[in-house]
């Protein structure tokens, strides 16, 4: 059952071939069984996850079922769950219970049915490209585990691709959907700014944060993202549009599609065998009726320290309020106010939210402000500019989504600046706010490769359904790794 | 002091009269049991985002249009940071460098020397910027351990904050007064000082006379009455005189007033102040206000208290004085509006009864207008009896007090008493008669030139008649019957 794609799932289950409960303690049972090799699941509930198979068996057989009830899939620990730890791989956060649900959870469980397995590993704070700084240790990439899963949603990532859950929802805020999805051989979607609530959504970088969903297709993908997407009172970003029929789009012929190849994109730094791969599925999208077009975005090579001023510098302001007064670590020690503050984030947040809070309170202080955050903002605003004239000549933009395969565990934990060299390539589409994916396109000394895809504002179906038509003439997408042993 | 000017401005925190807080449903009612209006937007949990109350966007563009400023057509909320048990999120959300109003003003009135008209004056307003308040410490309640109280956090407010352009302690009082009375005029204050609904921090300087530089200035924080505010700004005038005199000098610094002992002490020195770190918060859209936005919002407002008092001069043919009185307060305009339309009494009567008498006893009572134990119908039920004659303005005193001890209407009043004043010529002349048969004395001393005996009849006619004689009717009368 976990190699079935969600819409064998949903025929399976309107067939009676299997029930929800069946699909759920089938799932959970692969957590039990594999989870302690990968650590892709901070907590599970199965409780919880049985409750709403059963209540989902309920609706199927009323036949007010959507095409995500009863599917079991797994939530970032970055989305808050009512009565359920929402840790964001934090210390800080290891007994904060939420009293409320993320729109998103509200979205997929409570309004379309699905069944929650649990919560995901990820990078504490989603600051990471690796997994590594996660206080709940470190998750292993089911193509060898050795090797890391890519961040922040490596949790998320590493269960999907394992079949421990059909899909997942994993948050992008300068690579984290799109980077992890690429190391493990999934098809991972970050869409427009404002396209998906931000609500109890934990927050990073609020400018730049998007939640999105990692699965192993296109279709399944535009399935829970359908289900997920739309217009929330409860997030001021959030953009009150309808939204696409992402699933009716996914068959388009893709003749005449403008593909725009950003020279930025395939200069020095990326291995060959990335290239290679590249080529080859420009080449087969050239095969389904797509041209490409050379084009330039200029300012691209900036994305990587503008990231790094603007992300750190929400950062600081976002985790201020974690202090230790009302919820969260408390330090023991602590006697006076001040030695509470500094204990208590002390002990809470590990080096990588340390490091980058330092970073955003120098950026933002006084006599820094203009030097730095403002000049990111111009720089944003350019990086922008260059995507917006790109889509005057192309309809999507193609590029890796990575510099190379997955990287050993603790090979770059010691270099934050090649830590932070990891998301050159998928920075810019969360400065300029764009929509974009990845997708597998082949494998280097079998480990998997990314295809990175940026679309205009709200386009993420045209990106579904590029990645969609390729899909239906390749094969990688379906290449699973063996059960860990 | 004579060689010394002073340079204030002032900073005023007003509470916005909202039923929610500024970014999300939570009540701002005060008083109510600590932290039960603390809803995790509030508290600052994870992940809950803030959503601007649009009722208080309106009440601050609704006083921009009333101090005659210019509304932004897009401001921008900022993040100021600072770690404080009562600011939940570690920064308060404000706004910065795009404030929703600025270069606005009000204009105060100087008293002029005696006898002279008193000089307005005007007092630019800088910029008035939506914001958050903070919750509260309370640090007496448990012994050892501080409580934190987060129902006022989150409630809107507008800080309003003038030019330099004060130059005395009165003048800031003044402003303060003008500010105070504009914004529960408006509705979008209660005003209510004591409940922390409008607070004032003080910017003082002195300088010599007729240097152009400002001094050093400091901020005196929370000064919350109107006194206070003159003993503070006039205590911290003075002590920054001293210094200087002394050879000193006046270090920027933030100052604490203590009431009990009318002093200000130093808090924190600008070396100590916080590095707020200000950025526009990108949870937060530019607020953008469009034209016909500010046109709906200008329709609400009420007409201000300097357009009020100058039509009750012209129209009501109203001295100033009383005018300002009447236009206090926009409730009590109104009550004396409706009185003079329902009594048909005239303007100026209406107003002597109103803010001599009936302002005198709510302030006897402690009430206010809005709580008058007589109402616009009461009065003007007993006006009317003074404009039909039924009763004199002198017996109306009596009414008065009755309708104030809760005896009912003027009508019943007078007719349970028997108060109806005598008309008929025939009752007045007996009475007069009467009079004059008893004081054969006075009655020649009166014919032989003394007129001041007039006086004297009246009193003795109006004692026969216990009050009730028609006074016009009882001088008519009266006069040809002790001409000789």
């Amino acid at each position: 059952m976990h190699t079935l794609s969600f819409r064998q799932l949903a025929d399976g289950l309107r067939s009676k071939q299997f029930s929800s409960q069946d699909l759920t303690r089938h799932f959970l049972g692969r957590i039990a069984a594999l989870d302690s090799k990968l650590n892709s699941f901070i907590t599970v509930t199965p409780e919880i996850a049985l409750e709403q198979a059963k209540a989902a068996d309920a609706r199927l057989a009323a036949g007010k079922a959507t095409a995500l009830t009863g599917i079991p899939i797994a939530q970032k620990d970055i989305f808050c769950t009512r009565g359920v730890r929402t840790s964001c791989g934090s210390r800080m956060l290891d007994k904060f219970i939420a009293p409320y649900d993320a729109t998103v959870v509200t979205k997929l469980h409570a309004e379309a049915g699905s069944v929650m397995l649990g919560k995901c590993n990820m990078d504490e704070f989603a600051m990471g490209s690796s997994n590594e700084t996660s206080w709940y240790g470190q998750v292993k990439n089911p193509w060898d585990p050795t090797r890391v899963p890519g961040g922040s949603s490596g949790g998320s990532v590493a269960a999907v691709a394992a079949g421990l859950a059909p899909a997942a929802t994993a948050t992008d805020t300068g690579g984290s959907i799109r980077q992890p999805a690429a190391l493990t051989n999934l098809t991972g979607i970050k869409p427009t700014y404002g396209r998906v609530s931000r609500f109890g959504m934990i927050a990073f970088a609020s400018s730049l944060d998007q939640g999105g969903v990692v699965a192993h297709s296109a279709e399944d993908s535009a399935l829970v993202l359908q289900a997920m997407a739309g217009f929330d009172p409860r997030d001021s970003t959030s953009v009150d549009r309808p939204v696409d029929d992402y699933l009716a789009g996914l068959d388009r012929p893709l003749d005449g599609l403008r593909i725009g190849l950003p020279r930025e994109y395939f200069a020095e730094g990326l291995a060959p065998a990335i290239r290679t791969c590249i080529d080859e599925a420009i080449r087969e999208l050239q095969k389904l009726g797509a041209r490409t077009v050379e084009l330039s975005l200029p300012h691209a090579p900036l994305s990587v320290p503008t990231y790094y001023v603007v992300a750190p510098a929400e950062a600081s302001s976002n985790l201020a309020r974690f202090d230790g007064v009302r919820y969260g670590h408390r330090s023991e020690e602590a006697r006076t106010l001040e030695e509470l503050y500094k204990k208590s984030r002390g002990e809470g947040f590990g080096p990588e939210v340390q490091r980058r809070i330092m970073i955003g309170t120098y950026v933002l202080s006084h006599g820094y402000y203009d030097a730095y955050y403002l000049q990111a903002q111009k720089v944003r605003k350019l990086i922008y500019e260059d995507f917006r004239k790109a889509f005057e000549q192309c309809d999507v933009v193609l590029g890796p989504t990575t510099t190379d395969v997955a990287f050993e565990l603790g090979s770059k934990s010691d270099d934050p600046v090649s830590m932070y060299l990891n998301d050159i390539y998928t920075i810019a589409a969360n400065l300029a706010g764009i929509p974009a994916m990845s997708l597998p396109c082949g494998f280097v000394r079998g480990l998997p490769v990314g295809l990175q895809l940026m679309g205009n504002f709200f386009e993420e179906g045209r990106l579904l359904n590029v990645a969609h038509r390729y899909q239906q003439a390749t094969d990688w997408h379906t290449r699973r790794p063996p059960d860990p042993s | 002091m004579s060689n010394w000017e002073a340079v204030i401005g002032l900073e005023v925190h007003c509470q916005l009269r909202t039923q929610s807080k500024i970014f999300t449903g939570a009540a701002t009612a005060y008083g109510a049991e600590p932290n039960t209006q603390a809803d995790p937007v509030t508290l600052g949990l994870p992940g809950v985002l803030p959503v601007l109350n649009r009722e208080a966007l309106q009440m601050a563009v609704k006083f921009g249009l009333a101090i005659g400023a210019k509304v932004a057509e897009r401001s921008v909320f900022a993040r100021k940071h600072y770690f404080y048990p009562d600011l939940p999120k570690g920064y308060q959300i404000s706004q910065y460098e795009l404030p929703i109003v600025a270069e606005g003003h009000l204009d105060i009135e100087i008293p002029g020397p005696k006898g002279e008209e008193p000089t307005l004056k005007r007092i630019g307003i800088t910029r008035a910027h939506m914001e958050e308040d903070a919750g509260k410490s309370l640090h007496e309640a448990f012994p050892g351990v501080t409580g934190i109280d987060l129902n006022r956090a989150g409630t809107p407010l507008i800080e309003i904050v003038s030019e330099p352009d004060i130059r005395s302690a009165a003048e800031a009082v003044a402003y303060l007064k003008k500010l105070h009375q504009l914004v529960v005029y408006i509705g979008i204050c209660d005003g209510n000082m004591q409940e922390g609904s409008f607070r004032c921090d003080a910017n003082v300087s002195v300088r010599r006379k007729g240097e152009a530089k400002f001094g050093t200035r400091t901020e005196t924080k929370n000064v919350n009455s109107f006194r206070y505010v003159e003993k503070a700004i006039e205590y911290e005038i003075e002590r920054q005189i001293e210094v200087i005199e002394a050879g000193g000098k006046i270090v920027q610094e933030t100052r604490l007033f203590n009431p009990d002992t009318g002093e200000t002490r130093a808090m924190r020195s600008k070396e100590d102040a916080n590095d707020y770190r200000y950025f526009p918060d990108p949870d937060l859209l530019p607020v953008v206000v469009t034209a016909a936005d500010m046109e709906a919002i200008r329709a609400t407002l009420p007409e201000l208290p300097e357009a009020k008092r100058h039509r009750f001069v012209t129209q009501y043919a109203l001295p100033k004085y009383d005018a300002a009185v009447l236009t206090g307060e926009s409730a009590l305009a109104d009550y004396f509006e409706a009185v003079v339309e329902t009594s048909g009494a005239d303007a100026k009567t209406c107003a002597n009864w109103i803010t001599t008498d009936l302002l005198g006893a709510l302030n006897k009572l402690g009430k206010d207008i809005t709580a008058s134990p007589i109402s616009v119908e009461m009065l003007a039920g007993m006006l009317k009896r003074i404009v039909d004659k039924t009763i004199s303005g002198k017996i109306a005193k009596d009414v008065f007090e009755a309708m104030l001890a809760g005896e009912g209407d003027a009508d019943a009043i007078i007719k349970a008493k028997g108060l109806v004043q005598i008309t008929d010529d025939g009752a007045i002349i007996s009475a007069i008669d009467k009079v004059m048969a008893a004081n054969p004395g006075q009655l020649a001393d009166y014919r032989s030139g003394k007129d001041k005996l007039f006086g004297f009849f009246v009193g003795q006619v109006m004692k026969a008649t216990q009050g009730k004689a028609n006074p016009d009717a009882l001088n008519r009368l009266l006069k040809e019957k002790l001409a000789p």
